[in-house]
């Protein structure tokens, strides 16, 4: 795969946005994959935790947003637990979520939430899912 | 000694079962789980972007709530475990959040609460030797597994309730009733939480992976205490019953349900009822019920 880089996406304001909002240095994660190896959701991240943060590094914020990465981490934090440089990457995609869900381009719909989990449910789910993939 | 206690809206409700055996387990050890009279939802999740002031303000209001009728407060359920002493640290520590979180709630908290969790409160407060000695039907032979899911342990810096990688606390609470603890794997990875609303697949298979990674080293019963870890650990096995004919599905009950047990309260106040896979016949089989 070609990747074209470009100065103005490395150093660019939505590198810095997700930073701000998210609270981490991104170039600190130095790609040894812990997370991605810890990450109990791997397995089904189009882009497993370790390429989000090079992705990232790289101004690639795109391939990022396009992935379903951020809508299936668990935010169980074991990324952050493992991570040698204390680096968070259950931080980043929770930032990345949250820039999505404060535009109001969240892709969970209530309509969509099946009733017989509604019914059942602890309520911590529902407050939970609800503020982590509704805003 | 009685302790300040925050059950959450759970416990009130879906998982009554939890509170009130440990209400009754801890007049048993010799302490008193105290109500605050004020409370609400501590937002379920500790907002892990640090400029969203905004889901600090729920918890925040509880732990300004609590101090004003001790130092201390205890709570049962994980993630309320885990979203309390986490504010609190963010309260205390950072001045700047502090102060826009107090404008905001009308308190004027600074974190000096400290947070315990009742797993906490039987190891460092009571003593495991204690809780060893009131037992009065030691729960031998029952081959439990203790599953700690996330919100106990992460993020570990001076916060979880033991080693985040290899924690004992549970094991050692259940040494201490006789019952015998089994060591599994993927008994701190994570069961999937609130994906249970979006992506039943995925929790299915991370549920799924605890629970079998349970069965295969011996475990007949599972003890946590996260309602959610309860709901989602007990869905999974209605799938993997059906996708794999040798799975048999185990009960999976909060531990202050065991620790009542053997403590001698009566099985039926137990809460057992609730839930979707039946302890009474593991229970009965052990002459424990
Ligand atoms: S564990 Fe940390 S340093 Fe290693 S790849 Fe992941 S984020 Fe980067
Ligand atoms: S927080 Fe998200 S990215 Fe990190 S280990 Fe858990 S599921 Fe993976």
């Amino acid at each position: 795969m070609k990747i074209r880089l470009s100065g103005a996406d490395i150093d660019g304001p939505r590198v810095k946005h997700i930073e701000r909002v998210t609270g981490e240095d991104l170039k600190h994660c130095y790609q040894c994959g812990k997370c991605s190896a810890g990450c109990p959701v791997s397995y089904l991240m189009e882009v497993p935790p370790s390429r989000v943060m090079r992705l990232l590094q790289l101004g690639r914020v795109d391939d990022v947003e396009a992935a379903n990465t951020m809508w299936v981490c668990v935010g169980c934090v074991q990324c952050y637990a493992r991570c040698p440089k204390g680096c968070s990457v259950a931080s980043v995609l929770e930032g990345m979520r949250q820039i999505q869900l404060r535009k109001g381009t969240g892709p969970t719909l209530i309509k969509d939430i099946p009733i017989p989990f509604l019914r059942k449910a602890p309520q911590q789910a529902l407050v939970c899912g609800f503020r982590k993939f509704v805003g | 000694m009685k302790i300040p206690y925050y059950p959450g809206c759970t416990l009130n409700t879906v998982s009554k079962g939890f509170d009130l055996s440990a209400r009754a387990s801890a007049r048993s050890v010799g302490f008193e789980m105290e109500e605050l009279a004020q409370w609400n939802c501590c937002g379920a999740t500790f907002p892990l972007s640090p400029d969203n002031l905004i889901a600090l303000s729920a918890p925040a209001k509880v732990l300004a709530n609590a101090r004003k009728g001790g130092e201390e407060l205890t709570t049962l359920c994980s993630v309320c475990y885990n979203v309390l002493k986490r504010t609190n640290a963010v309260m205390k520590g950072d001045k700047e959040k502090r102060s826009v979180i107090n404008g905001f709630i009308n308190e004027e908290y600074d974190g000096s609460l400290s947070i315990i969790h009742y797993l906490e409160i039987l190891r460092d407060k009571v003593g495991f030797d204690k809780v060893k000695a009131a037992v009065k039907k030691p729960l031998t032979g029952l081959k439990t597994g203790a599953y700690y899911g996330c919100m106990l342990l992460r993020p570990f810096e001076d916060r979880g309730i033991d080693d985040s990688e290899r924690p004992v606390i549970f094991e050692d609470m259940l040494k201490a009733v006789g019952a015998e603890p089994v060591e599994f794997p993927n008994k701190i990875e994570c069961c999937g939480a609130h994906l249970a609303m979006s992506n039943t697949g995925l929790v299915t298979k991370l549920s799924g992976n605890v629970m079998t990674s349970a069965a295969d080293n011996g475990a007949e019963i599972i003890v946590t205490s996260c309602p959610l870890c309860q709901y989602n650990l007990e869905q999974s096995q209605t799938a993997l019953a059906s996708a794999t004919g040798d799975y048999k599905p185990m009960p999976i009950i909060y531990f202050t349900q065991l620790l009542g047990l053997a403590l001698g309260q009566p099985v039926e106040t137990l809460g057992f009822e609730k839930n979707v896979w039946d302890a009474m016949p593991l229970l009965k089989k052990k002459g424990l019920a």
